[in-house]
């Protein structure tokens, strides 16, 4: 930890000042702006603000379709995530060797983080769609099964998760690719010297000393799938069907923004930014013990 | 994690000693690495697939997986129908814009918290880095009032400056500072240097690497933002270009060209596709020291 | 050095460029729309033949989104003060806009720029959905209604005859003939809720919501769930079921099957026209006939979709002058007409309908007759003068997410929709405690 400090009365002041002016404007003042409206019942263009107490979560937590939707959300973001990774690590792993062209595989590796979610979305609907879509078309060459993922749940939920997957797996895989072989190999000598295989050295060695990867990943990765994945489920599958894509992020945002129900809306940004700084707290908590170390 | 990149190990798994099994560990890591790019490439190769087609070929069933003739054809429909140029310019400024004044507020910010004691920090501490993770999609009609107090509305401020309120910057730039060791500033207090000369001329070209990826990300974020820019843009002038997609995105009942659409998908993505390719190396590098 | 000359360099661009544009010398009038691609360059001749017709107003037409976005983009802009004078807003937003209380009514602001338009003269249907008390409160723009399309060739391919059925039984009967002979899609449709539900009720003359569909008091239970519903979702499920009804998802992702020449029998927007016309060039050939009725039930009519244009509150006085100028020239029978015949979007008046008639339009092109005819063919009813709820977009969603349940065979009928009736009745009372 820091110990050393400078010395002066006003410039700490200054040097913060922009950083708390936007967050003040941006951040602070919209957040007690939901805050406050989740307490009411309000009308879209401000003409109807009507005192509710607490009605709109009682009728949020009430529905049981809103349970099903967190459960979903958690279930989704797990599997994206530590699919996700475990993939990612497995095939770096295998990758981990001294060759040629690593700039080159790092390049494309990495740049499925540059598509913009509207584009995405577009080129998923594409790949997937049950008719014109070039994976069922291919599927039907090997199999008879239709997979309508308009009528079936699990299809589109898998389909989605394939998605997510794609959008962060070369982000994952480079990283855990640099991690790799960031860890010298003495190390790893050293293990099997004292007669470790090479699946014991991985758990016992290697795992370990990539534990602070992981972990950026891990955070990474779950606020991907908890709260940027909307755009890819409004253009793909818009949470159905029924409601079996439809995560936390999306319901609130389709509530507020094409159901206009502000109140209602805001009653669920309220409950997805406890959960942010639930995760940040979290998030800290880990950071600062490994720093300290 | 080791801070100086050691030189690459031969194996994570699998026997280090032996010279045979390391030219099969070459043959395995170009295989799989070729696959996974393979498969990652193939959602943006079937993209361009589709704005090479004919409106015809793009809506018959089955679909097909080659590339055609209208690339032209195409390209420049949606260049001119969305009027591209201007778009893609008016992507680069808030894009840079953003990143350039997100880095400048966050590295400041980072050093105070880092390197000065002052009343209220674990206030400011606190309400910089609950922001840390924040859905945008929910904020937006408060965020719209506040640019609209400040007349911000349909200019580049309004563009650009909500996009700086989180605290990813910061957050990256006080990981970084907290491993410097003491004796750098105690010696440039010991010089006699003004902290921000400290700042300037000892923090700032190490943290390069973080400038870097940082840099990265912010392009990306700023460049493939759709709805803000939707909100707070009112002429056509001031439009993005990933607005530009959308509008010839066929939506209701209408001609279904999603070739031409695809066309301007495979313009727009290009740019920041491009600052990942060529930054690579710091991006991985920069995200990668910090985190320890 | 060099990188605090590119943060300068940057910021200057930044500062210089972000000035606004000077204000122009002609009064101009803000347009927000959600038309894009070719619909899109459609409203931008509108505005320019508008422009270029007189020289003391200007209107800008800009595209805002999707509707969702549109609607939000001109409530953000309400609320701090800096509407644009004309919105275009899609149907289910049409409650929500009437309550807003930010809205100058079409028929008040005509009047009071001393415009007479024969409102007698806008199609029934068109109307009544917007009008409240015989009063137009929005004016209409791009509507239209679903009809019934059919492949002729997977027809032909099956050893049918060449005629539309008109009946759901004749639907049922040809769509098995069909995937008999190899089609991969009997029947199909898009926008579920609003063919499937919303238009069949209007169309066999139910009632869809308490107090009139919500035009004579605020809506607070659908009725969707009586025995009408349970039959007409009993019949699907069991054509999904069978395999002659195929669910191609929501909004119109289903054109697309249409449009590749798999379905043999579908039902769209009559705006599906001209997409359609492209997407079968070379490929089949389709024809169109009105909606199939299901026998025992009374006539009503079909019911339209689409958007119309508001005027919000809070410009000044010379602007909404130009927008009564506006909206004249939209209503002329010369715009009607070519907006009609370049879209396939309806002809709003009748007069257009006349002229186009005349002009042979509808000879050349039939099927943009057959949602005219059926339109005019039906009785306007209390349960087919059109739909008008709170929050019907979260409506629709509850609808189209019991359909799925019920046609993946999750649920049965009447469960399915006693379940949508539950989850909008709270969604509905919401709305109405807000205007109690």
């Amino acid at each position: 930890m820091k110990r050393f400090v400078f010395r002066n009365r006003w410039l700490p002041y200054a040097l913060v000042a922009p950083q708390v002016a936007v967050t003040l404007a941006f951040f602070f003042w919209p957040a007690f702006d939901s805050l406050r409206l989740s307490l009411y019942r309000a009308s879209p263009f401000g003409d109807r603000l009507i005192w509710a107490g607490f009605a709109n979560f009682e009728r949020l937590f009430r529905d049981p379709a809103y349970l099903r939707s967190a459960l979903t959300s958690f279930v989704f973001s797990f599997v994206v995530t530590f699919a996700g990774l475990a993939l990612a690590l497995l095939l770096a792993s295998f990758a981990n060797a001294k060759i040629r062209g690593l700039a080159v595989y790092r390049s494309l590796l990495l740049w499925p983080y540059g598509i913009a979610p509207a584009i995405a979305g577009i080129i998923w609907l594409f790949i997937f769609h049950p008719s014109y879509g070039i994976l069922p078309w291919v599927l039907s060459f090997v199999t008879a099964y239709q997979f309508n993922w308009f009528l079936k749940g699990w299809v589109a939920m898998t389909l989605i998760v394939m998605a997510a997957i794609w959008k962060q797996f070369g982000y994952n895989l480079a990283f855990y690719l640099a991690g790799l072989q960031a860890i010298e190999a003495s190390v790893l000598e050293a293990a099997s010297v004292d007669g470790a295989g090479p699946i014991r050295r991985f758990f016992a060695v290697t795992f370990p000393l990539l534990s602070p990867v992981t972990f950026f990943l891990f955070t990474l990765n779950m606020t991907f799938s908890f709260f940027d994945t909307f755009g890819l489920i409004h253009s793909v599958t818009q949470g159905g069907p029924g409601d079996a894509t439809s995560i936390l992020v999306y319901r609130a945002w389709k509530d507020g923004f094409e159901g206009l129900q502000l109140g209602f809306s805001a009653a669920q940004s309220v409950v997805l930014m406890a959960l942010v700084i639930l995760l940040t707290a979290f998030q800290f908590r880990f950071a600062e013990k490994r720093v300290t170390y | 994690m080791a801070r100086t990149l050691a030189p690459p190990t031969a194996l994570a798994i699998g026997a280090p000693s032996r010279v045979k099994a390391r030219d099969w560990s070459g043959i395995v890591a170009h295989a799989i690495l070729l696959a996974a790019v393979a498969v990652l490439a193939f959602p943006l190769y079937y993209a361009f697939v589709i704005s090479t087609q004919t409106l015809s070929q793009v809506t018959s069933l089955p679909p097909r997986p080659w590339p055609s003739t209208a690339l032209f054809s195409n390209y420049a429909e949606a260049w001119q129908r969305a009027h591209m140029g201007r778009l893609l310019l008016n992507s680069a400024i808030v894009a840079l814009g953003v990143a350039f004044g997100k880095i400048a507020i966050s590295l400041l910010s980072a050093f105070a918290i880092v390197y000065f004691n002052f009343r209220g920090k674990q206030v400011v501490f606190w309400m910089i880095f609950v922001t840390l993770m924040l859905p945008v999609p929910v904020r937006i009609v408060s965020t719209y009032q506040v640019i609209s107090v400040l007349g911000w509305v349909n200019t580049y401020w309004g563009l650009t400056v909500p996009l700086m309120a989180s605290a990813t910057g910061t957050f990256l730039f006080r990981q970084f500072y907290q491993t410097m060791p003491d004796s750098l500033a105690e010696a440039a207090q010991l010089d006699g240097a003004h902290p921000m000369r400290f700042l300037w001329s000892i923090l700032l070209p190490l943290s390069k690497a973080n400038m870097a990826a940082l840099f990265v990300i912010l392009f990306v974020y700023g460049w493939n933002d759709y709805l803000w820019p939707l909100m707070i843009t009112n002429t056509p002038e001031m439009r993005t270009a990933v607005i530009g997609i959308e509008s010839l995105v066929p939506r209701t009942s209408q001609l279904p060209e999603w070739n031409v659409a695809m066309a301007a998908a495979m313009m727009v993505l290009l740019p920041p596709v491009g600052v990942i390719v060529v930054m690579q190396r710091w991006f991985v590098k920069g995200l990668i020291e910090t985190e320890k | 050095m060099e990188r605090r000359a590119g943060i300068v360099l940057v910021l200057t661009v930044v500062l210089l460029v972000g000035v606004p544009a000077p204000a122009l010398a002609r009064t101009e009038i803000q347009w927000w729309h959600a038309m894009t691609a070719v619909l899109g360059e459609r409203v931008n001749e509108i505005a320019a033949k508008f422009n270029a017709s007189q020289n003391e107003y200007e209107v800008k037409a800009i595209y805002k989104g999707s509707y969702p976005d549109t609607l939000n983009a001109a409530i953000a802009a309400y609320r701090a003060k800096q509407p644009p004078h004309i919105v275009q807003v899609f149907e289910v937003g049409t409650q929500t806009m009437l309550s807003s209380g930010a809205v100058y009514p079409v028929f008040q602001l005509m009047r009071d720029n001393g415009i007479a338009v024969d409102w007698n003269d806008l199609i029934g249907p068109v109307k009544s959905y917007y009008s409240t008390a015989g009063n137009l409160y929005s004016m209409a723009f791009n509507s239209s209604t679903p009809i019934l399309f059919y492949n002729k060739d997977l027809f032909k391919k099956a050893g049918l005859a060449d005629t539309p059925p008109a009946t759901w039984d004749e639907v049922e009967a040809i769509a098995k003939k069909l995937t008999g002979a190899g089609a991969k899609c009997g029947f199909s449709a898009a926008w579920p809720s609003w063919t499937l539900v919303e238009n069949m009720y209007a169309l066999h003359d139910q009632p869809f919501a308490d107090h009139a569909n919500g035009f004579d008091g605020l809506a607070t239970r659908l009725q969707i769930n009586g025995a009408f519903g349970v039959t007409m979702m009993e019949l699907l499920q069991r054509g999904a079921k069978e395999g002659w009804f195929t669910y191609n998802g929501r909004l119109n992702k289903a054109e697309a099957n249409m449009g590749g020449g798999e379905c043999g029998i579908f039902l769209s927007s009559s705006a599906y026209i001209g997409n359609l016309t492209r997407a079968s060039d070379g490929k089949f050939t389709w024809g169109t006939g009105a909606l199939p009725r299901m026998s025992g039930y009374p006539q009503g009519n079909s019911i339209i979709g689409g958007a119309t244009l508001w005027v919000m509150k809070g410009a000044k006085p010379e602007e909404y002058k130009g927008v009564a100028q506006f909206f004249k020239y939209l209503a002329s029978t010369e715009n009607q007409a070519w907006w009609a015949g370049v879209t396939g979007y309806l002809p709003l008046t009748n007069a257009a309908v006349k002229a186009m008639e005349s002009s042979g339009h509808f000879q050349k092109n039939p099927s943009q007759r057959t949602a005219v005819t059926q339109m005019l063919g039906g009785k306007t009813t209390p349960n087919s003068q059109g739909i008008r709820l709170g929050n019907f977009a979260s409506v629709r969603d509850a609808i189209e997410e019991q359909m799925e349940n019920i046609f993946s065979g999750k649920k049965a009928a009447k469960q399915g929709l006693d379940d949508a009736v539950a989850k909008s009745g709270e969604i509905l009372k919401e709305f109405a405690a807000l205007y109690k």
